[in-house]
């Protein structure tokens, strides 16, 4: 344990035991061990495997849609390669890479923060997993259908949010766009129960003397990330079915001809597309309310306003939707009312940024890893905040929407923001899962390629917003001011993807080499860190008993525990 | 909650094309008010409390013969909402791509339809249980349960009713 | 609104300087083809490519500017405190050392005086923004046009703009001509836009911001541009394969320069005996099935666009390329080259079918 004078580094070196499980027999014993396992922590391996799988397939992507706007009039792609590339890169990484990430976080955490020994639902839990891991493997495999590898596949190209009546038979007479809502509405499957358990875990199985007020900001965090989950995927499975039959049925939802209207598939999609945002963010914000105070020395700062901050963004976020379709031609009301609750938004979002400085002011910071991380979060998040209020201010956004613009403003959300979160995440649990640390080097390493590699690919495109550059376009022509920009924009996008494969590397490197963590490399005061690294499969020998919202500060520090003050 | 959310879109699309086919049918032409179907659905929610009633009580008989009751009473539903759809097809000529009408009416009230399925199968493997002796009174939790979801059906329902035949019938 | 023309001449002097990287090439091959033409032009020809929002040349953009401007300025100074707070914070709290580990620091909750501190000026601020946002709404789209206004209908294809002038009975596609808006003769365009298969987006930054052409829905939007020349826009909502050379290209002229130009386009097509060959071989081939052409007999399609006057614009396919004979030979061989992706299918013509019926089409100016 934090016995004062050793610095963090050097805990946990003293001898510790391998840890259990580590010898894995057979190959064949292992794989079905993962296949057949209904385990949390192991679903939260696979949950975080299948993500990063993902994220490289949309990072090769990407970096495909980089090479080919490096320059004007370029050929590395087609233009309906590029409009599949554009449309998998958005599917692949916001359902299979964040989605599956919030769910794998949340399943290896949370049970081992409330002090419980496995999710409410074991086997309901394997089935989301592979249920959403089916959806994924179905999306992908357009890429083999209709023309085959020869051709461009039959990837959906219609953009990630399907843009009806582009997505009607008349307009995609292949199949793309039928992987696309059919993988879907099978992940959702997974995301929706996968959602039902945790709500169901976190309220039913915390330890003795977890209160709801009493829970780590992950979990809850994560609480009301699901209840965004279950409250919202839906309309999009609506919609897609809505889509299916009318693309297989003859079914009349969208169809301009017959009276259908377009418009409305814009309004079901974002009634879930907006809160969808919030559901990958919120556990963001969870692992950085987890990771500043450890790293300040301090107790999150003002914890009931963060709850209720928390709360109040899961609400509103029900209604600001149409403010991505502020140009769509709604009357003035609806446009002035969707700015303004978009505004309003902000002001909780805000609030929570400032809770984080006032944890980190009379601190002592200590600049690990997961911390710096941490900070970059809070630079990028509060710019991406902004640049979110000026896309919230509607004539701003009518010159704005569907521009490099706002790429810039959700990539600094997802990238900036979530990505950092969760490599802050790993850094900080990583030890905890496999019982070593991730290198300090490479984890430096890591940092600095990938936070320039970040900058220099979306900084130059605010600039590509205001200079009048649309989106999902394949190329442009010489003389439209965009060149230089997207020249810098595509050598920052090779520069994160090196930045990444570093991550990847140290990942792999520390699984077998890295220095061993022990219990508590930290000096961490949640619950997950009284166990050993990695736990137990019953995860604590002992189910404990908390009193207050830090138990390990109250066992470590017995002359001045939390529950004095709280 | 997810449930709700799902039905949610579908009604409110139902609510949006009211009144904007371009073709007939239309609503009030081929719409009948569906007395009988709602006699089955609701009246099977009571007799499913009965039933659970009777299994509390330690009536195992009384918990089979009402929930068989309950079972039947779905059935009916679902053959008075067969026979409506078949005469909406065949006589009237409304399916699923024939208008706005017919694309959200079929989709709403078949959303609905296939809920009834689950649940009349959720009931039959629970009255399998039973029969084979593996439900006893103190499991009676678990089947009210089962029938929350069954009052839920029922509750939508009410939903569909009300936006599909009475509001909907006046277009 | 007046405040705004009051400030346009100084705007469009410096409107040239202010532009960022500002590239204004003079295409002369274009002007002389142009005045080959039976009506003089005297048109600025300035192309307006860079198309930078912060440089508006058109009233509701200059609307949309100042709300900008000010939107920005806040947000500045938000990005500059909080984040000076956070540089602050990092820089004074750092651990220092082995020596800072002996104790930890004050284990501070929370408070709640601080916190209302911090609630209440985003409150105020977001109350600002909101009146602001909600008058500039009001300002651009209740605005009154007068009746000297210009009035366009632009019907969004895949992938090409049909415009019809309904005062003056014109049609014609992808160019888009507007007059010029002064203090003293206040000419600003009303738009309709509407949309012909799926959703389009129309976005020419520097005359205003963007709006949808959605199928079975109506948008209007409004221009007043006081700087003439050619601006360049694109389409912005994803429309297909080729959604990225469905380019916009606007032209502002002065009054007399638009009069002329409607004047032109209101002329019928030019039946000229030499390239009768060419109207035939147009006809027989079926391009008139799909392309209208005035007073050209069996040339009536509506599906693509309409080439009355076809060899007056500048471009073709919509702003793929530029409309001289390499070109267009090049497109009427197959359009597939130039625009893959596009509706247009490959004709199968013959190098002689693609001589003549290029004479034909030169000759409707």
């Amino acid at each position: 344990m934090a016995n004062s004078t050793t610095p963090l580094r050097e805990i946990g070196t003293e001898l510790a035991p391998a840890p259990p499980g580590h010898e894995h027999g057979t190959l064949t014993a292992w794989i079905q061990d993962l296949v057949f396992t209904v385990d949390h922590k192991k679903l939260g391996f696979l949950y975080i495997g299948m993500a990063w799988v993902f994220f490289i397939a949309g990072g090769i992507l990407a970096s495909l849609i980089r090479l080919q706007l490096a320059v004007p009039n370029n050929h590395v792609l087609d233009a309906e390669t590029f409009n599949g590339a554009f449309t998998m890169h958005g599917t692949a990484m916001i359902f299979f890479f964040a989605m599956p990430m919030v769910f794998g976080l949340a399943n290896y955490i949370v049970p081992l923060q409330i002090g419980a020994r496995d999710m409410a639902f074991p086997r309901l839990n394997a089935f989301s997993l592979w249920t959403t891991f089916f959806g994924g493997c179905f999306l992908f495999l357009s890429y083999v259908a209709g023309p085959g590898l020869y051709g461009t596949g039959a990837a959906p190209d219609a953009s990630w949010f399907a843009i009806a009546p582009l997505t009607s038979r008349a307009f995609s007479p292949g199949n793309n766009i039928d992987f696309w809502s059919l993988g879907i509405l099978i992940s959702g499957v997974g995301s929706i129960t996968g959602g039902v358990n945790i709500m169901v875990t976190i309220f039913c199985y915390r330890c003795k003397g977890m209160t709801l007020y009493r829970m780590p900001l992950f979990t809850w965090l994560v609480l009301v990330t699901m209840f965004l989950v279950v409250m919202f995927l839906p309309p999009l499975s609506a919609a897609q079915i809505m889509l299916v039959l009318e693309r297989f049925f003859g079914a009349k939802f969208f169809e301009a001809q017959a009276g259908g209207s377009p418009v409305l598939w814009q309004h079901f999609f974002w009634i879930f597309g907006h809160p969808e945002v919030y559901i990958l963010v919120l556990p963001a914000f969870g692992v950085i309310s987890e990771v500043i105070p450890v790293f300040s020395r301090k107790p999150i700062f003002g914890y009931p306003m963060m709850v209720a901050a928390t709360v109040m963004i899961g609400f509103i976020s029900a209604g600001v939707w149409a403010h991505h379709m502020f140009t769509i031609g709604m009357d003035s009301f609806s446009v002035t009312f969707f700015a303004f609750a978009t505004f309003v938004i902000a002001i909780p979002t805000g609030i929570k940024i400032f809770n984080w400085l006032g944890t980190m002011y009379g601190g002592k910071l200590r600049m690990e890893i997961p911390m710096l991380f941490c900070i970059a979060f809070l630079f990028q998040f509060l710019i991406a905040g902004l640049t979110g209020i000026m896309l919230g201010c509607a004539p701003f956004d009518w010159q704005l929407n569907d521009s490099y613009f706002v790429i810039a403003h959700f990539h600094y959300v997802i990238v900036g923001g979530i990505v950092f979160a969760v490599f802050a995440g790993f850094y900080y649990w990583f030890p905890k899962a496999t019982g070593r640390l991730l290198n300090t080097r490479l984890g430096l390493w890591h940092f600095w390629v990938f936070t320039i590699g970040f900058h220099l690919t979306f900084d130059p495109q605010h600039f590509l917003g205001f200079l009048g550059m649309p989106r999902r376009i394949y190329t442009y022509q010489e003389g439209r001011g965009w060149e230089f920009l997207n020249m810098l924009s595509t050598i920052g996008a090779i520069t994160q993807g090196v930045g990444a494969l570093i991550f990847i590397i140290n990942m792999i490197w520390s699984a077998r080499k890295g220095k061993i963590a022990g219990d508590d490399p930290w000096d961490a005061w949640t619950l997950e860190w009284t166990t050993s690294s990695p736990p137990p499969d019953y995860n604590f020998e002992e189910i404990p008993e908390v009193r207050s919202r830090r138990p390990l500060w109250d066992l470590k520090h017995p002359e001045d525990p939390d529950w004095k003050f709280e | 909650m997810t449930e709700s959310s799902l039905f949610t879109i579908f009604v409110v699309a139902y609510l949006f094309y009211l009144g904007k086919s371009l073709n007939p049918p239309y609503p009030r032409e081929v719409l009948e008010f569906p007395w009988l179907g709602s006699f089955f659905l609701f009246g099977s929610s009571a007799t499913v409390v009965v039933a659970e009633h009777r299994l509390k009580k330690g009536n195992l008989g009384g918990f089979h013969l009402w929930w068989l009751i309950t079972i039947l009473m779905g059935f009916g539903f679902l053959i008075y909402t067969g026979a409506e759809w078949y005469h909406l097809i065949y006589h009237d000529g409304l399916t699923l791509s024939t208008n706005l009408f017919g694309s959200t009416f079929y989709s709403l009230v078949g959303l609905h339809a296939s809920h009834v399925v689950v649940g009349l199968l959720l009931l039959t493997i629970i009255l399998i249980a039973s029969l084979t002796g593996n439900i006893q009174p103190r499991h009676h939790e678990h089947i009210q349960m089962i029938s929350w979801y069954w009052h839920f059906v029922d509750g939508i329902w009410a939903v569909v009713v009300t936006v599909v035949y009475i509001i909907g019938m006046q277009s | 609104m007046l405040n705004h023309l009051h400030t346009k001449y100084s705007r469009t002097m410096r409107g040239s300087g202010r532009g960022w990287l500002l590239l204004g090439f003079t295409v002369a091959a274009f002007i002389g083809f142009l005045s080959s033409a039976p009506v003089a032009r005297a048109q600025d020809s300035t192309i307006r490519a860079i198309q930078n929002i912060f440089d508006p040349l058109s009233a509701p953009a200059e609307t949309i500017y100042y709300v900008s401007v000010l939107v920005m300025v806040v947000c500045a100074g938000i990005f500059v405190v909080v984040g000076g707070l956070l540089v602050y914070a990092i820089i004074r709290y750092r651990r220092r050392g082995p020596e800072d580990d002996h104790e930890e620091p004050p284990q501070v909750y929370g408070s709640a005086a601080i916190e209302l501190a911090w609630t209440v000026p985003p409150i105020l601020i977001v109350v600002m923004l909101v009146l602001v946002t909600a008058r500039t709404i009001g300002e651009i789209e209740h605005h009154k046009m007068p009746d000297a206004a210009e009035e366009i209908r632009v019907i969004g294809h895949r992938y090409w703009w049909e415009v019809r002038y309904p005062k003056h009975d014109v049609v014609t596609a992808n160019e888009i001509h507007v007059p010029l808006s002064t203090r003293t003769n206040r000419v600003p365009t009303e738009m309709i836009l509407e949309s012909a298969d799926v959703i389009h987006g129309f976005w020419v930054p520097q005359l205003n911001g963007k709006t949808m052409l959605v199928p079975n829905y109506r948008n209007t939007m409004w221009i007043e541009p006081y700087a003439t020349g050619i601006y360049l826009g694109n389409c912005t909502v994803l429309c297909g394969q080729q959604h990225a050379n469905m380019l916009i290209r606007v032209v502002v002229d002065t009054p007399e320069v638009y009069q002329k130009w409607l004047e032109s386009q209101k002329q019928a097509s030019v039946s000229d005996p030499q390239v009768a060959e060419g109207q035939q071989q147009f006809i027989s081939n079926s391009c008139g099935t799909c392309h209208h052409i005035e007073d050209a007999r069996g040339a009536t399609g509506v599906f693509g666009p309409d080439l009355t006057h076809f060899s007056s614009r500048a471009t073709l396919g919509s702003g793929v390329a530029t409309n001289d004979d390499q070109h267009l030979r090049s497109w009427l061989m197959n359009p597939q080259d130039l625009k893959p992706g596009c509706l247009m299918p490959n004709m199968q013509l013959s190098s002689k079918q693609v001589d003549s019926i290029l004479a034909y089409l030169r000759t409707l100016k």
